[in-house]
């Protein structure tokens, strides 16, 4: 027992230090995302070679790969999701901005978004892309509340609409403060809040899907190796119980 | 038919009497326990590191403009890549889990002692080069943290007096961690470090089986000649090399199959753990992957925090303790230099903490647990507080091997068993 008490510290210590270390500032919103959703899936890709892949590649994924992962008819992607010349259906996700110029338009190249997902978390996309807002001392006229000073224009403002941040009175140690509430947009875009929210958490998902594209098969293939080791525990026991029998 | 080519073999190289007299024939302490089979482990984590290390090869290009994407290639194109990736970049974090609750089960129950000091050297040797190995393979991806990482562990070596630039220079090969040292790291982490390992480890399962498996117990299973009784023996067959020399009690099983397959049991749970990192969870919270490493290396924008992975932390914690970084690195190396010497610091005749004193038990738990400490320490954004805990943690690091040598001398241990015990 006491051993067992020694063992089980060792690991937990092991492992907790391995949770605890995963850090990063709060978030104001988590990503609800389903990897399984195909139609989800779909959307985001559109809104991601439609409104990212301007500045932005993946280059790294390649269209066929993700036409076929997704359900997208070749013939289809081709015809309405990809949008630079001569490229054919095996080709990565690349645009056609000069990277020197780039660097020299927006202070630094746009960063390359296979692994966007992977390197911040599917919350922290949903988030920053939730968490624009109007800004005039910024050269593109907006900040945002996750990535201070960000070089990127609000791209999805013709979507969500104006966004402003919200603030309210509060009594505060007996003085009145205005205090950061929320964003909140004027209305003038396409989408609702609610279809605007539905929209950057399809883009997220597809930005996980790009991330690592193998995630689905990789699970299901992990159940069935998890099983095989349940299998293979119980072959052995009963293979070391028949050997030690007459061991006393 | 199958007898005769056994018979040609055996005439030409001792395969049957190699593996008579380390697998078949070898004497085991059957009161072995589940600390014992992390060894087994480490051997298959081995194998798993250089099968996968080889496939991973063939498609990974060692240079600064390639490395990153051709792993992503890896990772999306080629069949399998993904499994292989993973399966060694699990793999890395596994052997060190496995590799270190190894030395802690050596440390438990004495097994540096007498006469196995140099089966316990073989063993640091081989944690040094499984650390080099490591690190150098943490470079392979170009990622963020593989660049900055190295970059920051390169530089220790810069604060070593006067030849210190020199050095870290020449480790390089370049005023910057760039293509060239890549390319070396590489040569290194696929060619020379597994050399280096393979041999150290063959080298530690020779000394091992010379001198014998110690077990829980600390207790010899193996006595001098004619000091037996005929009934007190063992009734297994063993080899001629162990019982000519030795009388064998009844207190041991053959290696194979007895031990093999209660290291398999313990495979069985390795392997599920194993798979559910692999499959569910590969980059462990950002602890076995670090996220920063899935943005290529920029040597012209430096990451937030920089930290080495997981297994270096506890290191790397009593480096930043102490405040002079040339002191610091003498810390480091010293932390693991003292680990090396334990057979000599450790002056007690009594093996087992289980027949040992109170205080050496509470000595080797809090020595345990103040390693973890560290390991978290190390590992995350320091605070004042954070800071200072970690300087007390590493005096009380150094004191443990203080306090062993001190009490060790003259310890009050309890009454060793005559056979050791179920």
């Amino acid at each position: 027992m006491k051993k067992l008490l020694v063992t089980l510290s060792l690991l937990g210590g092991l492992v907790s230090s391995a949770v605890f270390a995963a850090g990063g500032g709060p978030l104001p919103y988590k990503a609800e995302i389903d990897q399984t959703d195909k139609p989800s899936l779909q959307r985001g890709a559109k809104l991601f070679m439609n409104y990212c892949l301007g500045c932005h590649q993946a280059q790294f994924q390649r269209y066929e790969r993700t036409f076929n992962d997704l359900g997208i008819p070749l013939d289809v992607g081709m015809e309405n999701l990809v949008f630079t010349k001569d490229t054919k259906v095996g080709d990565h996700i690349k645009n056609s901005m000069p990277a020197d110029s780039a660097a020299k338009w927006f202070g630094a190249p746009p960063p390359d978004l296979t692994l966007e997902a992977r390197l911040r978390g599917p919350d922290w996309i949903y988030s920053y892309l939730k968490s624009f807002y109007v800004d005039p001392s910024r050269p593109f006229g907006v900040n945002n509340t996750v990535f201070k000073d960000v070089g990127m224009p609000h791209v999805l403002q013709e979507l969500q609409g104006v966004p402003r941040k919200v603030y309210e009175t509060r009594l505060i140690d007996g003085q009145e403060q205005e205090v950061f509430v929320g964003i909140e947009t004027d209305g003038s875009g396409e989408l609702s809040a609610d279809e605007y929210d539905q929209a950057v958490l399809d883009l997220t998902n597809f930005m996980v899907y790009i991330g690592e594209p193998m995630i689905l098969e990789r699970e299901s293939m992990g159940w069935k190796a998890l099983l095989y080791c349940l299998v293979f525990f119980v072959l052995a026991v009963l293979l070391k119980k028949e050997y030690w029998k007459d061991v006393k | 038919m199958f007898k005769n080519l056994i018979d040609w073999i055996d005439a030409r190289i001792p395969m049957t009497r190699v593996v008579e007299m380390h697998m078949t024939k070898y004497p085991a302490p059957k009161n072995m326990n589940f600390w014992y089979v992390f060894g087994f482990l480490a051997t298959i984590v081995l194998v798993n590191q250089i099968v996968t290390g080889i496939w991973l090869t063939m498609n990974y290009e060692p240079s600064a403009a390639g490395a990153f994407a051709s792993v992503e290639y890896i990772m999306r194109d080629v069949e399998y890549g993904w499994v292989i990736r993973y399966m060694h970049s699990t793999g890395a974090s596994a052997f060190f889990v496995v590799v270190y609750l190894h030395m802690f089960r050596g440390m438990m129950y004495g097994s540096y002692q007498k006469p196995r000091e140099l089966l316990w050297l073989f063993g640091m040797f081989i944690y040094l080069a499984l650390m080099a190995e490591a690190f150098m393979g943490y470079l392979l991806p170009w990622g963020q943290m593989s660049y900055w990482g190295a970059q920051v562990i390169i530089g220790l070596f810069g604060t070593i007096p006067f030849i210190g630039e020199d050095l870290s220079l020449w480790i390089r090969g370049d005023y910057v961690v760039s293509g060239a040292t890549l390319n070396r790291f590489f040569a290194l982490h696929v060619i020379a470090l597994p050399l280096v390992i393979v041999i150290l480890v063959f080298l530690h399962i020779v000394a091992l089986h010379e001198v014998g498996s110690n077990n829980p117990d600390g207790v010899d299973v193996k006595r001098p000649k004619g000091t037996v009784a005929e009934e007190d023996k063992t009734k297994f067959e063993f080899h001629e090399y162990y019982t000519s020399k030795k009388d064998i009690l009844d207190d041991v099983v053959p290696f194979f199959p007895h031990m093999v397959l209660k290291d398999l049991m313990a495979f069985g749970v390795f392997l599920f753990l194993f798979c559910y990192v692999m499959f569910f969870n590969p980059d462990m919270y950002g602890k076995f992957i670090e996220h920063p490493n899935f943005e290529m290396a920029n040597n012209l924008k430096t990451p937030e925090h920089v930290f080495p992975v997981w297994y270096f932390t506890p290191f790397y914690a009593i480096l930043k303790a102490v405040p002079d970084p040339f002191l610091g690195v003498i810390a480091m190396f010293g932390a693991i230099i003292l680990l090396a010497l334990l057979p000599w610091l450790d002056r007690g005749t009594v093996r087992s903490w289980r027949y040992r004193c109170g205080l050496h038990k509470w000595n080797l738990i809090i020595f345990a647990v103040v390693f973890i400490i560290l390991g978290y320490l190390g590992g995350t954004p320091g605070t004042p507080f954070k800071e200072s805990l970690a300087r007390v943690l590493t005096v009380i690091y150094f004191l443990f091997f203080v306090a062993l040598f001190l009490y060790s001398k003259n310890e009050k241990t309890k009454p060793l068993p005559e056979r050791i015990t179920k």
